[in-house]
């Protein structure tokens, strides 16, 4: 008593504050108890949570587009998305897409594209094969103009740092050497093409192995130099190959060739739709709203965000449809397994342990062969179905679809749930002694006044944990629904599953999973809200 | 038919009950309970006292036999419509409902308007001193307040008939002896006829106005407590209520109301004969520690005495509590007021004994 009459701080024995006196003593205990979690603690984290995290981090993730495309992204910023882009945008995708070519990129871009544009996966992969061909007419008239542009050697003295040029030129240069490096004074006079020999420089390098001085560039860097010569001033450089370069300046007023687009367009027509630029446009952020717009049965267009097509609108669908199920074979779980769990509870210890083996008998056995055991059961020839043609319930022309639809999987999967029902509303139950209701009858209750107003509400804290469990397990199932879920019975877990394992779109995947899991979470908090969590218990 | 002839509102008439249909646990129960009657249920576990309540409450049916109530047979009456308000050894108490709600349901049910109810709620509270926490919850209570509580629920449907079911069990000791009283007193306000079962013969003996005893499922003893403790009729009594101590021996002479009892070890005592009626007879004698005597001063000439020996002298301060060896038997005491002029007896010592020949009973052996 003396201590909180004390002013300031309690202080223990020592004179050291109680508070930090007790942390201190406490410590070593705390410490023992994360050593002992830790290496669960770590499993978790390596094994669950890190990739749980990456793959959500994928349904925003798009840095594709920009990776493989960046010269073009950069030009497009200046697109009204009106009309057709400009030249320098075209030149840019020559750059970026011989490139990516070369790398053997476009295609896996074009994939990905084509979720958001049906046709540009074509687009690209065709236009990978002809990118090649873009600028060579220029390169024809270079090396008419001056046969030394045919020259490696040449190119490389005029683009390379001096040192770079000198160390790769040696005889004894091996595969790629070192790594290119571009002079410094070539950049300001020719950017563009010292940008696509460097490009081209490095890729040789990386994807071939081969020294960059030994290589003709592509016909894109002579499309680039065409480009820089006819808008550029040379006459201020005085670095190797410089008269080389003043009478190509000279002479490229007078070249006739394929503009980007024109090449392009040539390529193929759909070049020039404004939609398939819009589209690129749209996804260059490195980070997307676009799977889970997808996932919403939404998409981003040149005029924002609209609704899919009604045939593509699959997802918002499935989202209902699970939500809906889910509740109602929660709610087939509570019905049929209330009963059960207050008989179980009433009876005496002996006979309610048998009868909670029999519960959880079914756990003894997989998954999988309880639910085809459950098609066996319910398919048109199968035996209920059998049963009731025999009794004369059914005609035999008629009968019951029971399965491959969404009964079916409200069946199997009321049966497969049960249990997790049962037993947190067994154990909750057990917990209620008889005197309540003895005292509410005492009183003057009927029977099922007793049971409505004294037993019932002690045991909602049962059918909340019961109704979690399931309803969470439930949200989530994947294997019943696509086993006996046919066309109509199936859940959104059985669409990510097909967007991970079938048609590689991981990022909608990803978003997919993202609402579930937020949904999940929503209609916790909004249980918490109604029942509240402390009204849960498992026992 | 009462002892005091008026009508019974309570009859057990020849009531069996089994379970199993091997054992009668209650066998052959006649049991008259009057108005008013504060009646107790005493007796070890398992002797048939708290399924005779549970009959009485409509939980459990009368294999055999017919209780009625207010006249009317009630076999075939659920509990809820008996009308009987029961405390239960738990309390009972509605967890989920606060104590006004618990103390509402029974008049909800009884379809009784808001109004009326929340004077009846009120009054029922106040009787019990409890009518601060009419909102908090059961589990917010002490068990005090709980069984006070679970009293005002079982008694604001005034209903003329309450059983309680060890009510107190849960308590300690001080707080028991305050809710005794104030149980008891409540009763007889209400003019309430009340059946308590408990295995407390403290508590027993200072709330009832009769206690019936309990034992192997018959009633071993039907009387007021003075009665009990002064005249047990059998030895399961005298040893059940208070300390006692006994002494085997024969009936060696009977003349009246007064018989001579040869002890083992061949001494001679005087009895009140109560279960034993021809010379020869075993018998068990009975003797309370407080009513022996050690001052021959005291005591009629007549009597015998017998010498004991001192064992063990206990201290207890209002009494002194000391153990002696008598006819070869090592366990009796006897109890001494602590008086100024009274002697403290050393182990080892010699002393004789005696008492009035009506304070010792011969029973049954």
């Amino acid at each position: 008593m003396s201590d909180a009459t004390q002013d300031g701080p309690v202080l223990a024995a020592d004179g050291t504050p109680l508070k930090r006196s007790l942390s201190r003593a406490l410590r070593a205990q705390k410490l023992r108890a994360l050593m002992l979690i830790a290496p669960l603690l770590l499993f978790i984290l390596i094994t669950f949570i890190a990739p749980i995290v990456d793959m959500l981090f994928r349904s925003v993730e798009n840095q594709i587009v920009s990776e493989t495309l960046p010269r073009t992204v950069v030009e497009l910023e200046g697109w009204d998305a009106e009309g057709v882009p400009s030249e320098d945008v075209y030149a840019a995708l020559a750059y970026d897409f011989m490139e990516a070519a070369e790398r053997r990129n476009h295609t896996r871009l074009g994939s990905r594209l084509n979720y958001e544009t049906t046709g540009i996966s074509s687009l690209f992969r065709q236009s990978g094969r002809g990118v090649d061909d873009i600028g060579e007419d220029y390169a024809d008239q270079f090396h008419d103009l001056n046969p030394a542009w045919e020259e490696s050697e040449t190119w490389a003295a005029l683009m390379g740092a001096p040192d770079w040029v000198e160390a790769q030129s040696a005889d004894d240069v091996e595969g790629a050497g070192l790594l290119f490096r571009l002079s410094v004074a070539i950049q300001d006079v020719l950017p563009e093409t010292s940008d696509a020999y460097r490009s081209f420089a490095r890729t040789v390098q990386s994807e071939d192995n081969d020294n960059p001085v030994a290589e003709e560039p592509w016909n894109t860097v002579y499309l680039a130099l065409y480009r820089d010569l006819s808008t550029g001033e040379v006459s201020g450089y005085d670095g190797p190959m410089a008269d080389l370069l003043a009478e190509a300046a000279a002479a490229v007023p007078d070249f006739e060739g394929m503009t980007p687009r024109e090449a392009f367009a040539d390529i193929n027509d759909d070049w020039l739709d404004t939609e398939v630029w819009a589209t690129i446009e749209a996804f260059s952020d490195p980070y997307t709203a676009g799977y889970f717009l997808s996932a919403i049965d939404l998409q981003l267009t040149p005029d924002g965000v609209e609704r899919q097509p009604p045939e593509q609108r699959v997802y918002l669908l499935l989202f209902n449809r699970t939500i809906f199920m889910s509740m109602a074979i929660t709610l087939m779980c509570v019905l049929l397994g209330y009963p059960i769990a207050y008989l179980l509870s009433n009876l005496p210890a002996r006979t309610s342990n048998l009868l909670l083996i029999l519960v959880l008998l079914p756990f003894w056995t997989s998954l999988l062969v309880r639910t085809s055991a459950w098609k066996v059961l319910l398919q048109q020839q199968g035996v209920i179905n059998d049963l009731l043609v025999w009794i004369g319930l059914v005609a035999d022309d008629a009968r019951l679809a029971l399965i491959n639809n969404q009964l079916g999987t409200i069946i199997a999967m009321t049966h497969i749930l049960l249990p997790f029902m049962i037993l947190p509303l067994f154990s909750v139950m057990k917990t209620i002694p008889p005197s309540y209701v003895r005292a509410a009858k005492s009183l003057g209750a009927t029977n099922f006044t007793a049971f409505r107003r004294v037993y019932f509400p002690q045991s909602i804290p049962g059918i909340g944990a019961g109704c979690i469990l399931v309803f969470i397990l439930a949200i989530g199932y994947y294997i019943t629904p696509e086993l006996v879920g046919g066309r109509t019975g199936t859940f959104i877990s059985n669409r990510i599953a097909y967007h991970i394992s079938s048609s590689l779109n991981w990022g909608l995947a990803a978003a997919l999973g993202t609402i579930l899991l937020a949904l999940v979470l929503v209609l916790y908090w909004v249980y918490d809200r109604i029942v509240g969590i402390d009204n849960v218990k498992l026992g | 038919m009462t002892s005091d002839g008026t009508q019974a509102f309570v009859a057990f008439d020849r009531v069996q009950k089994s379970y199993d249909g091997e054992v009668l646990v209650v066998k052959d129960l006649n049991l008259h309970i009057g108005r008013g009657e504060f009646l107790t249920m005493l007796g070890p576990s398992g002797s048939g006292k708290t399924t005779c309540l549970m009959m009485l409450a409509g939980f459990e049916t009368a294999t055999h036999g017919e209780i009625t109530l207010d006249g009317k047979p009630i076999n075939n009456i659920p509990p809820h419509k008996r009308g009987i308000g029961m405390v239960f050894q738990n309390y009972a108490l509605f967890p989920h409902m606060t104590v006004g709600e618990n103390l509402s349901f029974p008049l909800e049910v009884r379809g009784m308007a808001k109004s009326e109810r929340e004077g009846k709620i009120k009054r029922a509270l106040d009787m019990v001193q409890m009518g601060d926490f009419i909102n908090r919850r059961p589990a917010q209570l002490s068990g005090g307040q709980q069984q006070r509580i679970a009293l005002a629920r079982a008694l604001v449907f005034e209903p003329e008939l309450v059983l309680m079911d060890e009510p107190l069990g849960a308590l300690d000791k001080q707080l028991r002896e305050t809710l005794q009283f104030e149980i008891t007193n409540l009763a007889h306000e209400l003019g309430i006829t009340t059946v308590y079962v408990t295995h407390d013969q403290t508590e027993a003996l200072t709330m009832s106005d009769r206690v019936a005893v309990f034992d192997d499922g018959r009633i071993q003893q039907l009387a007021a407590p003075d009665t009990l403790y002064e005249e047990p009729q059998n030895s399961f009594v005298a040893q059940f209520i208070g300390e006692n101590n006994t002494l085997q021996g024969t009936v060696s002479k009977i003349s009246g109301d007064m018989c001579e009892v040869t002890l083992t070890d061949g001494s001679i005592i005087d009895a009140v004969p109560v279960n034993v009626s021809a010379v020869g007879e075993k018998t068990q004698v009975s003797i309370r520690p407080e009513r022996v005597e050690m001052n021959r001063e005291r005591l009629a000439d007549d009597v015998h005495t017998l010498t004991a020996e001192v064992l063990e002298f206990v201290y207890m301060g209002d009494i002194y509590r000391t153990r002696l060896r008598v006819a070869g038997k090592d366990d009796f005491i006897i109890k001494t007021r602590n008086a100024p002029d009274q002697r403290r007896l050393r182990p080892g010592e010699s002393i004789e004994i005696g008492w009035r020949p009506q304070d010792c009973r011969a029973l049954d052996a």
